[in-house]
């Protein structure tokens, strides 16, 4: 289908891939098909939320990451780690053992992502205020929800809020800080450590960003297993002792659900979990809930916590963010925090540089960009409809009847596909079983079909 | 190009299907986005009024290049008078429905502001037949 020029950072490896159409079923978007046995992603659908990660059986889809050895191309080598990190790991190993783990892997720095959160809250405020109008306001925060929307609810993307996430004002704010301290540019490289697909993504092709000020992406789940493999080996009792830099609990929670919108003015609502976000967006455009303020949306059940890369039990990891939030220091501490280097001395040259560009909606929906011809496609699709069992069995290559018949008008399928359809056609004497068995070897691969029943 | 959904009076857990649909095909269809959420404030609202006041009724739509028609019948009470009807925040509804969130009067000036055409006849014991017409080059 239609290749478009987006970075996804999830892969299906067609040698692993056995065909199941686990997949296909659960992607919230549709962005699946199955064809000679495999199942093969359409690009400009996918919005990296990673839930085809999650269920496939024998791990044939990947989410790309850096290579770690990346990092020694830098001699300024940062770890840029979320807050859900420390979540990972049991509640006896600390935040400074985990990043004294991380310098021994070889990153000179080991920041948190939200030491941003404090700036970015104050802007967003004022954000709000000044956009009162604008109802409601839809947090940008989630990066597998701003492509949602520009995908499946186009008509919403002038309501999001056009400020960056905490990540990409971190990142700024430490490179910046980096270079005050007498570092050349060039020697920095800052490594974001993701709990999800869709940060990858945002990465690697950023919407509303010119470039990411982040150098490279590895995988929450790899490190996990290289920190605490050390650390269960006995190799934890490194000599580096990093400094930490105190959060607000405000910060240590961002990530969480409820984590923006416990801090909005107004009236304003979490929802997470991506198939909830679409069943509540839908019903938003239909009834123009004009008394909501400000929406967090998030593309993971329990948000950050639930992000696919992570490996704890997220609700664990909520259970300990919750904690940490409680022994922060109060907020008219934060000055204190980190000296003359702390971001809040950074906060005006960073709200100049916060504001995304205008995201564009880039619906997937439409049969044609012409009219005429898209009513002509929608008349076929109602035929063609008319004709399926409604069973939504799959067994065509598609998600389901209503895509299936989508996909014969736009030529990716053919109607003689649906199993339903070929019985009848068998007994019309229009396709012999012959025939039949060819084509269901065209879209599941011949193993399948090789069996001795 | 036409559809037709049934409606079913009574039925709040079912109400904003038909209209649900009617979007997913005019996103289909590559109709303005403006337009796309002007009509389906107008179709939720006068879907509800279905389900609120009908026993039932039926949604049907007809699309072609120029224009969408919405037209929603129902057997139900009817409306007495309906220039009363039309003003805002006159409500005949009930308790329990206005409990739910609907019911606040607001629903036909809110159908009138999203749509470029607005028929209202009804006659009293038997329905209400609402027309509503949206062109496709106006408001771009």
């Amino acid at each position: 289908m239609k290749h478009a020029d987006f970075h996804h950072a999830l892969k299906i490896l067609k040698e692993v891939c056995i065909g199941c159409t686990h997949c296909m079923n659960i992607c919230p978007t549709e962005a699946i098909r199955v064809k000679n046995g495999k199942a093969e992603l359409i690009d400009n659908r996918c919005v990296d939320c990673g839930f085809c990660y999650r269920v496939c059986p024998v791990n044939a889809i990947i989410v790309e990451q850096d290579d770690f050895n990346r990092i020694f191309e830098y001699k300024i080598r940062v770890a840029l780690v979320p807050a859900v990190l420390t979540g990972q790991f049991p509640d006896n190993i600390t935040t400074r053992q985990i990043h004294s783990e991380l310098m021994e892997l070889g990153f000179t720095h080991v920041y948190e992502v939200e030491q941003g959160v404090e700036v970015l809250h104050e802007t967003m405020t004022e954000y709000i205020k000044k956009n009162r109008d604008t109802k409601p306001l839809i947090s940008a925060f989630c990066p597998a929800i701003v492509r949602l929307i520009q995908v499946k609810f186009p008509a919403l993307v002038e309501n999001l809020i056009h400020l960056k996430p905490p990540l990409d004002i971190s990142a700024l704010y430490f490179r910046r800080h980096l270079v005050d301290d007498g570092h050349d540019k060039n020697d920095i490289g800052i490594f974001y450590i993701t709990p999800c697909a869709a940060k990858i993504a945002a990465v690697k092709s950023p919407v509303g960003e010119k470039d990411s000020p982040i150098t490279g992406v590895i995988n929450m789940d790899f490190i996990f297993n290289k920190v605490y493999t050390r650390i269960k080996q006995g190799n934890g009792d490194s000599c580096i002792v990093p400094e930490i830099i105190n959060m607000s609990a405000r910060s240590v929670l961002w990530s969480l659900t409820n984590g923006e919108s416990a801090h909005a003015a107004g009236r304003c609502m979490a929802v997470d979990e991506i198939h909830n976000v679409i069943n509540f967006l839908e019903q938003l455009e239909n009834e123009e809930m004009k008394d909501i303020d400000f929406l967090e949306l998030r593309a993971c059940d329990e948000s950050c916590a639930g992000g696919v890369l992570t490996t704890a039990n997220r609700f664990f990891t909520v259970e300990r963010l919750k904690k940490r939030a409680t022994l922060s220091e109060p907020e008219h501490d934060k000055k204190k925090q980190g000296g003359s280097k702390n971001i809040i001395h950074y906060k005006n040259r960073l709200k100049q540089k916060m504001h995304l560009q205008p995201v564009q909606p880039r619906s997937m929906l439409k049969l044609d960009e012409d009219m005429s011809e898209a009513l002509k496609k929608m008349k076929r699709v109602q035929e063609i409809s008319k004709c399926l069992p409604e069973v939504d069995c799959a067994a065509c290559g598609s998600p389901n009847c209503q895509s299936f018949a989508e996909d014969i008008v736009q030529g990716y399928a053919k109607l003689n596909q649906c199993v339903f359809v070929q019985r009848i056609f068998e007994k019309k004497g229009i396709l012999s079983a012959e025939e039949s068995f060819n084509i269901m070897k065209e879209i599941w691969g011949s193993d399948k079909l090789d069996k001795n029943c | 190009m036409q559809f037709e959904y049934e409606i079913e009076g009574g039925n709040f857990s079912r109400a904003g299907y038909a209209s649900s649909e009617v979007k997913k095909r005019l996103r289909q269809l590559n109709v303005d986005l403006q337009i796309v959420k002007r009509i389906v404030v107008a179709l939720y609202e006068a879907e509800v009024n279905v389900v609120a006041h009908a026993y039932q009724g039926k949604m049907i739509v007809e699309i072609d290049e120029k224009k969408i028609l919405l037209v929603l019948e129902d057997s139900g009470p009817g409306i007495a008078d309906i220039e009363k009807a039309m003003e805002e925040g006159f409500s005949t509804a009930s308790a329990e429905v206005r409990e739910m969130g609907f019911g606040a009067g607001m629903g036909l000036s809110n159908i009138k502001k999203n749509v470029d055409h607005l028929e209202i006849t009804s006659e009293v014991g038997e329905g209400t037949r609402v027309e509503m017409i949206t062109y496709m080059n106006k408001g771009r």
